[in-house]
């Protein structure tokens, strides 16, 4: 039997793979129903794929799963944060962006707790060393024009150093499907992380929040919807939303 | 909540695609669990730099550098020379062969011998046949692992496959 060559063959072993659309395929079906070449080089692809399925898959044993496990922290970590990845792990996939919504809304209905839990887990992560600051920076002249041209909206930045919450930065974050501005203040010991994303709703009164110790007040204001996150005391993460209220 | 919980969740379902990716590729259930163990060491220490997509392509891009360097290690294994040949020849349809590929290696069901052959493979076109037959990886996620571009990821697979059912059926003809 003649060796032969068809032009569509990475065309075909894609469509076996997986990795083409319907209307590729489409393309491809009449050439590949006429094409000997084809035919061969598909029982190539298939016979392997079968060969596979019977090789050996090499399963992680319990000693190593527990050996892995103890080095990690003991503790589980919470759903939602599960869910959260499961959303970054479906997100992750470009081309299917639009499914991953279609299955993100089903499963996580959007009301105000998941925003808390977003907005929580992101400042969590955002503390993990080098996540904190795209742009550090202690002066709001600095931070300010830094967002410019990277959202669709220019955040107000403040200086409330004098009441007691050094800016440090700021950085750019996502949060439930769209860009948001993190100014990042210091207190004492503690980070108070300040989201920024354009209003959508009337304007609100402060709302409080608690989460896995950390601490939420959101408000609306002057067109933006600002969400203040911090492991800090209650009472200072008031006052810090006071300050900055206050502040022009 | 500390880094090392967000990190568990996040690594640890992924541990078995870890170990069978660190076993075909060392061809040792000893050296594969070093691998992983130190793997997942380092996958803890560039977590805070993991910034979302698919988890498990990220872990297996660490297991994959981790046991490369194992290899090298070990036995300074000659891993260019596989990629010179990788890269060199086009793209070739399957030379003359038995008449049913798919026939000849669904003879070959002994199961050891399925594994050998896929043990023979140079170590590029097994870990890229290994990652997308049994870890059903996308070619995306395969070029993101092995660090290579996409067409790259195909053209490996193709060499893989070929090559795998050229040696199934020249040894049933033996």
């Amino acid at each position: 039997m003649s060796a032969g060559h068809c032009g569509k063959l990475l065309l075909l072993q894609a469509e076996l793979d997986g990795e083409l659309d319907a209307v590729a395929v489409a393309a491809l079906a009449e050439h590949r129903a006429a094409c000997p070449v084809c035919r061969r080089n598909q029982s190539v692809i298939l016979g392997a794929r079968q060969a596979l399925r019977r090789a050996s898959y090499h399963r992680a044993s319990p000693q190593l799963m527990n050996s892995v496990a103890s080095r990690m922290a003991a503790q589980p970590a919470s759903p939602a944060r599960r869910r959260r990845f499961l959303w970054r792990e479906l997100a992750g996939f470009g081309a299917g962006a639009a499914l991953a919504a279609a299955i993100v809304l089903t499963v996580l209905p959007v009301n105000h707790q998941n925003l808390i839990a977003a907005l929580v887990d992101d400042h969590v992560r955002a503390l993990q060393p080098g996540h904190l600051l795209d742009v550090p920076s202690t002066n709001q002249h600095t931070v300010k024009p830094w967002f410019d041209g990277k959202l669709d909206f220019s955040p107000p930045v403040k200086n409330l150093d004098s009441e007691g919450f050094p800016l440090l930065g700021g950085r750019l974050d996502y949060l439930r499907g769209r860009a948001v501005a993190v100014l990042v203040y210091s207190h004492g010991k503690h980070v108070v992380e300040l989201f920024v994303w354009p209003a959508s709703g009337a304007v609100g009164e402060p709302a409080r929040a608690d989460r896995h110790g950390y601490h939420v007040v959101r408000w609306t204001s002057a067109g933006m919807s600002l969400s203040a996150v911090s492991d800090a005391e209650p009472a200072a993460l008031e006052e810090f939303v006071r300050d900055w209220q206050r502040s022009p | 909540m500390g880094t090392e919980n967000v990190f568990a969740a996040v690594a640890l379902p992924h541990l078995d695609a870890a170990f069978n990716l660190a076993r075909w590729l060392t061809g040792s259930a000893a050296d594969a669990e070093d691998v992983v163990q130190e793997a997942m060491v380092r996958a803890l220490t560039y977590f805070p730099s993991f910034r979302g997509g698919s988890p498990r392509a990220w872990i297996l891009q660490i297991v994959r550098n981790t046991a490369y360097g194992a290899l090298k290690a070990r036995r300074g294994e000659r891993l260019a020379g596989h990629t010179s040949l990788d890269e060199t020849g086009g793209i070739e349809d399957i030379p003359d062969l038995a008449d049913d590929p798919e026939r000849s290696l669904i003879l070959a069901d002994d199961l050891t011998r399925i594994d050998a052959l896929i043990e023979a493979l140079p170590t590029e076109l097994r870990e890229t046949l290994v990652l997308r037959e049994l870890e059903e990886l996308s070619y995306r996620e395969i070029a993101q692992v092995t660090a290579v571009p996409i067409g790259t990821v195909m053209s490996r697979l193709w060499r893989a496959r070929r090559m795998l059912v050229k040696a199934a059926a020249e040894g049933e003809r033996r």
